[in-house]
Formats: structure tokens, C-alpha cells, sequence
């Protein structure tokens, strides 16, 4: 019966050509401008490490007081000074912890005919390539004693390698940076997490993948200024020892609780070294601390472009317009056929029968309407680069899951606007259209 | 024309007329702010820089090996020296930002050394003594710096330059009575005599946290001698911008290879700079627009589809009437009126409901509320859509024969 009536359906789709072709366009649009709109939001608001991220932790520690805090809803400067930033390293309460920022070193190839290159670069502790997953096509991060040693190793991305040492096995060999050598200790296999969750305060989220890490304590040896956002509410002082022992905020600060009873054990800490720091006359103000997890730190940071969101929002109300579009032809269509309805019924069709009969025929159309949205889908996540940044505009992609949704969204909705209609339909009288004819 | 008999008949299609109304009412709401919406990005990538725009271009020059600020301020000398020798160059400026940017130095402004909330915010444009000339800034009161004025400064160093230049909205700001120049103001690193005011100079962002000194920019005498690296600010002579980008970007190298020009945005037209800068208003403004154009067409196409239904089931009724003394004419109108009464009422709810979700938006979005100007041009082109819509099946109607009165079916 099933097959009968998907026969019917596309038999009756043929009868009325131009009422079909409103419905399917309609749908089709409909699902096609929310599907865009959605594949954008989908990675935008991507969970960049599921495995960890409700691990990994951002502390924030309040430095400038109730007066600052107050035009930002009182909420802590979003980065740390280096004084609280080396306060808790040293307090080492976390599982691993990492301090981090954005550093700007220039890569000299070897060969003297090439020109010296520059990537996205980070400066961190041995910690952060275990805290955040960080894939190794060879070898590995360097040793925490590296760190204590302020040695001079680098982990070098998969990208970088491949113009360097032609993707050979690189680990142990050397490369310049700035005039100075540094030793290979790992090649990063392609490492692209999006939204670069680590460090969505000078990246505003999304960006290249890092092809280069040094250590936080040699950067800092080497008064390796940030490439990132520095923020004062005071003046500094002069010079770069003035800077470093100053409250301005340029550092992100990463730390790996296993659990919830540690996370509690770490508020707990970030309290007392926050009161510690009022009793020692540093702050004149009660501690104001907070401890994010990436996805709470990735919405306190607004990292969703509201750009996707309000498109988002918009083209489901467009979808929701063509659905009333739909509604609208599809009871044209049934009502047109109330005599053949009529036969039907006469000849034994139960209500049942009716109802299945033209929530197919729904079906049909919505699956049509589908094949249609799916193509103009390929183009809309096509065109994404014309309405979003390119950075996000290439994390839309037209996946299997995007194409298994777009069609069970058509066919779902479609029959879901089938209901009404159908029930009209089902509710024909046959003598009525008997009599008549 | 009466409306009374249209009431009635209406009442027997209740669906079919609630359908029409629900889609033009959601299609007012959403067209409305969609309109809106394009309004509001419109105007905000309208917004003039103050530059000369057409003749400039950027050079973001990163340093290799460059250990110290003195170092790094030799070579930005040098360099500059090389850029203004080149023949299609006129003039050239080294800079820590540009506006549209996005990214550089703001600081706050006080108007009392002792103050606790700053005045305002500004964004700090460091600034040689040929800055004003390569941008094409109009000095409107006041005078430009002196080459005796310009000293290097490093990132760390303390930000108080003795002179300073103001956008005009900044000294509107600071001193409403336009007496800015001559007076001291004092920024984190210490005070500061404004010595002139230029005309317009946007700031570096142009996002929504510096919309509130968007305009309110400072010039200041220094040169920030960065190891990271510094932005060369060139104006073309007219005509020869391409001549010109090529020719510089080599002379560069060609003085000190020692340094990276960044392919891809190392070296930017300033039409490019406005461009990226503006890439998300811009495309919020196209997809806005294409939703409205293919959502109005859609529901152009559901009222066409069911008006055309209600005539087909109404070809006898219309017979009938025309049999009885009803001209051409007559159908024709009670169709348009039949649609205007629909639409009317589909356009009421649709105020409601566009003024409710603007309303909501603002709260979620730090969006403007709607202007009253955009609902009555959405209410407007969907009077105007549906009655063009429903033309082509009124039309039809009205071509009725009157016989059909007769025949059964």
C-alpha cells in the first residue's frame, strides 16, 4: 500500500505542475536558508575538545578592583596579570596548568635564499600539549624541566615542518627564530581546534592553526613582547620589568581539573589567594574570582558571532513562513480533489486510509522539497564566504549529518504542515461529491 | 463596493483566509527588521574614515631580528627616507594603527590630573610629523607637529606626549565651547597640550565596544619603535596606487631584506582595509536582503496559489453573479477588495508582531529599536505585493463567461 501511495502521490504531483513547483521552491528555500544559516552556527558554536572541556578550566582573578569590574558587570579583567599568572603556576594546585600568550618570532630558514617567514605562534608550559589534546606526528612536548631550564625547545606544527624539513622527521634538529636556535622536541600532526578555545581574547575565536610553541619561561628571558591585547587600568611604569611586575592583564591561564570535587577545591584556592592577596595589602577589595570551563568561557567571551546567531534566527522564521506557505497550497491541492476523495470513501477507503494516503503524498513533496534545499544548501554554504569572515566562513561545511538533517527537516516539516490539510481532506463527505457529480 | 457580501464569503474559507493573514502578517515582521537590520550595517560601513582613501595603502612591516627599540626606530627612519624617494609615492608616515584596523592603542582621556573616571576613550594614533599630509586629515584649527617634536618611544615606555592633535569630535567632547587648542588634557602616562584639531579621523575599530569614541581619535608626535614591527602608512601620487604598492614593497626589501611582508595582508590597498573591516556588515546586508527578496516572491506565490484555488472552486458563484448584471469589473474588484481586506488584517498582527520581535532582539542583541519608517514601508510593500499577487487570478475571475452559471460542474 505503501509504494501505491507514494505512486499516487507523485502521479498528483504531476497533475497540478505549478502548485508543486510553489511547494517544493518554497520548501526547498525554507530549508535551504536555514540549513546555511545553521552550518555557520554549528561551527561557530562548535565544542572544539567534547573530551575535556568540561576539564579544562580559566581562572579569573580580580586585580583591578570593584571600580573596573563595575563597567563590565563586575565581572574580573578576562586575562591575568603575570604576577597572579606566575602566583599560580607556582602554587601548581591543578592537575596541569598552563600560563600563555601570543608571541610574534620570526622563523630564518636555513637556506639564505628564502625569506623569513612568520607564523601564529604561542609561548606556554610543557603542561599545555597534554591539557588540550595536542596530536604528535613525532616526537612530543618538551619536559617540565625544559621550563624550569627556560631552555630553548619548540614544538613545531605539521604545516611549518612541511616547508622546513619537507615533512621529513624533524625532532632533534634545530631552527631559528629571531637569530637564536632552538631545539625540535615535537611535530604537531594537523591541530586545528575551532574555536581556538585557549585563546578567544586575541583571537576573537577563530584563525589559522598555531604552527609554533615556545616556552612560556624563555619568551619571558627574552622579554618576547605579546602579540595579543594588552590591557592597563593604571599606567605601568616604565620599562619591561616595570610592565611584568605591573597589574596590566596580557595573560591567559589554563588549568586541568579532573573533576568536580577538584573544581570545588580550586574555587576554593582561587578564593584564598585572592584573600591572601587583600591581607598582603595588594588588593584593597574582597576577592572576586572565577572559574570557567570551555564552554562557559567561550560564551562569556561571546564567541558565536552574533551575525550567526540573528541570521540563524531569521531564517527559521523564513522557514516557519514557507511552512504557512505550504499549509496554504497543500489544502488547495487536497480540496481540489475532494470528488476523487469522495470516490474513494464510497468505494470502502477508511479515514485512516485517507490520512496515509496524503501524508505520503506530503511526504513526497517535502522530499522533493529536499533534493531541492539540499542543492541550494551546496550553494549557500558556498556563498557563506560573502556574508562571514573567511576565518568562519570555512568552517561551514556541507557534511553528511547537514545533508541526513536538511532532508529529514523538508520531509518532517512538510508533513508536519500536511496535518491540517489532510484532516480537511479526510473529513470530505462521499455523498455530497457523489450527489453533485 | 460593498464589503459586507466579502465578510461573508470570507467566512466560509476561514482557513485559507487565516493562512494569507498569518503569512503576510510573519512576512511583514520578518521583512521589517530584516530592512532594519540593512539599514543599520548600511549606515555603519558608511561612515567616513576621514582619509583620503582612494591614493592610500598599508604596509604592515614585521622585523627580523630586531632585538631593540633603537634599532627598530633606525630602520623605520631608514625605511621612510626610502619610501618618500619613490617616484609614484608622495608622501609616507609610520604608525601604529590606521583606522579600521581593528586592532591598536586606545587609552582614556581626563580633563583633571586627579579625575577617577576617564572623560572618554580615544584611540591613540602615533604619528610622525607628515601623518596629517599622507592621510589627507583637514587641520581646521591649531597646527600640525613640528619635525623638532617627533621622538621615538618604546611599547613600554610611558604614553604622555607634551603635544597632541584631537579629532574635532574629541575636542567637542572635551571642550564644547571649540577652545581646545592650547588646553592641557592627560591621558594614563601623564598630560598633554593639544596644539591642533583635525576635521574627521575614525578610530582603529570599528566594533561595537568602541562605538563610543568611534570618532574621537589623538594624534600624537611619537614614533613607536617596536621589535614586533610597525605599519608604513603611503599615499600614492593620483593615478599610480598599483605602480606605487609593487614599487614599495621592493624598495623595502631591496634596502633590508631583513623583514616580513606578510602575502596575504601585508600589503593592503585602502580599499581593501575597508573591505575586511566592513566583510560582516556587509554580507549581514546581502543575506538580509536576499531573504527578504526570496520570502516576499514566496509569499507573493501562496497568495497567488490560493486565490487562484478560491477562483477555480468559485467559477460557478462567479457565472452566477455575472449572469445577474455583474460587469467584468465588478469581479475583478471584489477579488482586490477580498485581498485587501486579508492583507489589512495580516498587516495589523504584522506591526505587532515585527515590533514585539525587534523588541526582544534589542534585549538580546544590542540592537536599535525600530524605526517607525520601516514598518510602514513593510506595511506598504505587502498592501502593494499582495494586491499585485493577487491580479493575475482576479483577472481570470473576471473572464467568467456568464454561462457557466448553467453547467453543472
Amino acid at each position: 500500500m505503501f509504494a501505491y501511495y507514494i505512486q499516487l502521490g507523485l502521479r498528483s504531483l504531476r497533475r497540478n505542475p505549478l502548485l508543486t513547483a510553489l511547494m517544493v521552491m518554497a520548501i526547498g528555500f525554507g530549508v535551504a536558508a536555514s540549513m546555511t544559516t545553521y552550518s555557520v552556527f554549528r561551527a561557530t558554536s562548535n565544542n572544539p575538545i567534547p573530551d575535556k572541556s568540561s576539564q579544562l578550566f580559566v581562572p579569573l582573578i580580580d586585580n583591578w578592583g570593584p571600580e573596573d569590574a563595575a563597567q563590565n558587570k563586575g565581572e574580573p579583567p578576562e586575562a591575568m596579570s603575570y604576577t597572579d599568572a606566575m602566583g599560580l603556576m607556582r602554587d601548581h594546585r591543578g592537575k596541569r596548568q598552563t600560563a600563555l600568550y601570543p608571541v610574534a618570532p620570526s622563523v630564518i630558514p636555513a637556506d639564505a635564499s628564502l625569506l623569513p617567514i612568520r607564523e601564529s605562534s604561542y609561548a606556554v608550559y610543557a603542561d599545555a600539549f597534554a591539557m588540550f589534546n595536542v596530536p604528535f606526528l613525532y616526537g612530543g612536548a618538551w619536559q617540565s624541566a625544559d621550563d624550569e631550564a627556560h631552555a630553548a625547545t619548540v614544538v613545531i606544527g605539521r604545516k611549518l615542518n612541511d616547508k622546513l624539513f619537507n615533512g621529513a622527521n624533524s625532532v632533534g634538529r634545530e631552527i631559528n627564530l629571531d637569530g637564536r636556535n632552538y631545539r625540535i622536541t615535537g611535530v604537531m600532526d594537523t591541530w586545528d581546534p575551532q574555536p581556538l578555545f585557549f585563546d578567544p581574547v586575541n583571537t576573537s575565536g577563530f584563525g589559522d592553526p598555531i604552527q609554533l610553541f615556545i616556552p612560556f619561561t624563555r619568551a619571558i628571558d627574552l622579554k618576547m613582547a605579546t602579540n595579543g591585547n594588552n590591557n592597563c587600568n593604571k599606567h605601568a611604569g616604565e620599562g619591561w620589568d616595570a610592565w611584568i611586575r605591573s597589574e596590566c592583564v596580557w595573560i591567559q591561564y589554563w588549568t586541568e581539573l579532573p573533576d568536580e570535587t577538584a573544581a570545588a577545591g580550586y574555587r576554593d584556592y582561587l578564593r584564598g589567594y585572592a584573600a591572601e592577596q587583600q591581607r598582603s595589602g595588594r588588593f584593597h577589595w574582597a576577592p572576586n574570582v572565577r572559574l570557567y570551563n570551555v564552554p562557559q568561557w567561550l560564551d562569556h567571551e561571546k564567541v558565536v558571532p552574533q551575525e550567526a546567531k540573528v541570521s540563524l534566527l531569521v531564517s527559521l522564521g523564513f522557514l516557519l513562513i514557507c511552512l504557512v506557505n505550504t499549509v496554504g497550497l497543500l489544502l488547495a491541492k487536497f480540496m481540489k480533489r475532494a470528488p476523487e476523495i469522495g470516490v474513494r470513501r464510497a468505494l470502502g477507503a477508511s479515514r485512516k486510509e485517507i490520512y496515509a494516503q496524503f501524508l505520503i503524498e506530503a511526504g513526497t513533496v517535502g522530499l522533493a522539497g529536499g533534493l531541492l534545499g539540499l542543492l541550494l544548501t551546496g550553494v549557500g554554504v558556498f556563498g557563506v564566504t560573502l556574508v562571514f569572515d573567511p576565518d568562519i566562513a570555512r568552517l561551514a561545511r556541507l557534511n553528511v549529518s547537514l545533508i541526513a538533517l536538511t532532508l529529514l527537516v523538508a520531509v518532517l516539516a512538510t508533513v508536519l504542515a500536511a496535518f491540517y490539510p489532510t484532516w480537511r481532506a479526510a473529513q470530505v463527505q462521499p455523498a455530497w461529491q457523489l450527489k453533485s457529480n | 463596493m460593498q464589503i459586507k457580501p466579502i465578510l461573508s464569503a470570507l467566512r466560509r474559507h476561514k482557513a485559507g483566509t487565516f493562512l494569507i493573514a498569518m503569512q503576510i502578517a510573519l512576512t511583514l515582521a520578518i521583512v521589517c527588521n530584516a530592512l532594519f537590520i540593512i539599514h543599520q550595517r548600511v549606515s555603519h560601513l558608511s561612515e567616513p574614515t576621514g582619509l583620503d582613501e582612494a591614493d592610500i595603502f598599508v604596509i604592515q612591516n614585521e622585523w627580523v631580528g630586531t632585538s631593540t627599540p633603537q634599532q627598530a626606530d633606525a630602520k623605520i627612519r631608514e625605511d621612510l627616507v626610502v619610501l618618500r624617494q619613490l617616484a609614484g609615492v608622495q608622501d609616507a608616515t609610520p604608525s601604529n594603527s590606521y583606522p579600521l584596523r581593528g586592532g591598536g592603542w586606545d587609552d582614556g582621556i581626563k580633563l583633571k590630573p586627579d579625575q577617577q573616571q576617564d572623560t572618554t576613550g580615544s584611540t591613540v594614533y602615533f604619528a610622525d610629523d607628515h601623518f596629517i599630509d599622507t592621510l589627507g586629515l583637514k587641520l581646521i584649527a591649531g597646527r600640525n607637529f613640528r619635525a623638532d617634536e617627533i621622538a621615538a618611544m618604546d611599547v613600554r615606555d610611558t604614553l604622555a606626549p607634551p603635544q597632541m592633535i584631537v579629532t574635532k569630535a574629541l575636542a567637542d567632547k572635551l571642550f564644547p565651547n571649540g577652545d581646545a587648542v592650547g588646553k592641557t588634557i592627560y591621558m594614563v602616562g601623564g598630560p598633554g597640550t593639544i596644539v591642533g584639531v583635525v576635521d574627521v579621523l575614525q578610530a582603529q575599530s570599528v566594533d561595537r565596544w568602541a562605538a563610543e569614541f568611534a570618532h574621537r581619535s589623538t594624534i600624537i608626535p611619537k614614533r613607536l619603535a617596536s621589535t614586533i614591527g610597525t605599519f608604513y602608512i603611503v599615499r600614492a601620487r593620483p593615478g599610480q596606487l598599483d605602480a606605487a604598492m609593487k614599487a614599495a614593497s621592493k624598495a623595502l626589501f631591496a634596502h633590508n631584506p631583513r623583514r616580513i611582508i606578510n602575502e596575504q595582508d601585508g600589503l593592503l590597498s585602502f580599499t581593501e582595509v575597508r573591505s575586511r573591516a566592513y566583510e560582516r556588515d556587509r554580507g549581514m546586508a546581502i543575506l538580509m536582503g536576499v531573504i527578504c527578496v526570496v520570502l516576499l516572491a514566496i509569499t507573493a506565490a501562496g497568495i497567488v496559489g490560493l486565490t487562484s484555488f478560491w477562483v477555480g472552486q468559485r467559477r460557478k458563484q462567479i457565472g452566477v453573479r455575472r449572469a445577474l448584471g455583474a460587469t467584468q469589473r465588478d469581479i475583478l474588484n471584489y477579488f482586490m477588495t477580498e485581498n485587501l481586506l486579508i492583507s489589512s488584517a495580516g498587516a495589523l498582527f504584522g506591526v505587532l508582531l515585527a515590533v514585539a520581535i525587534n523588541l526582544w532582539l534589542v534585549t538580546r542583541f544590542e540592537m536599535n529599536r525600530l524605526s517607525l519608517v520601516y514598518v510602514l514601508a513593510g506595511v506598504v510593500i505587502l498592501l502593494l505585493l499582495g494586491q499585485g499577487a493577487v491580479l493575475a487570478p482576479a483577472m481570470r475571475a473576471s473572464r467568467v463567461p456568464p454561462v457557466e452559471a448553467t453547467r453543472s460542474v
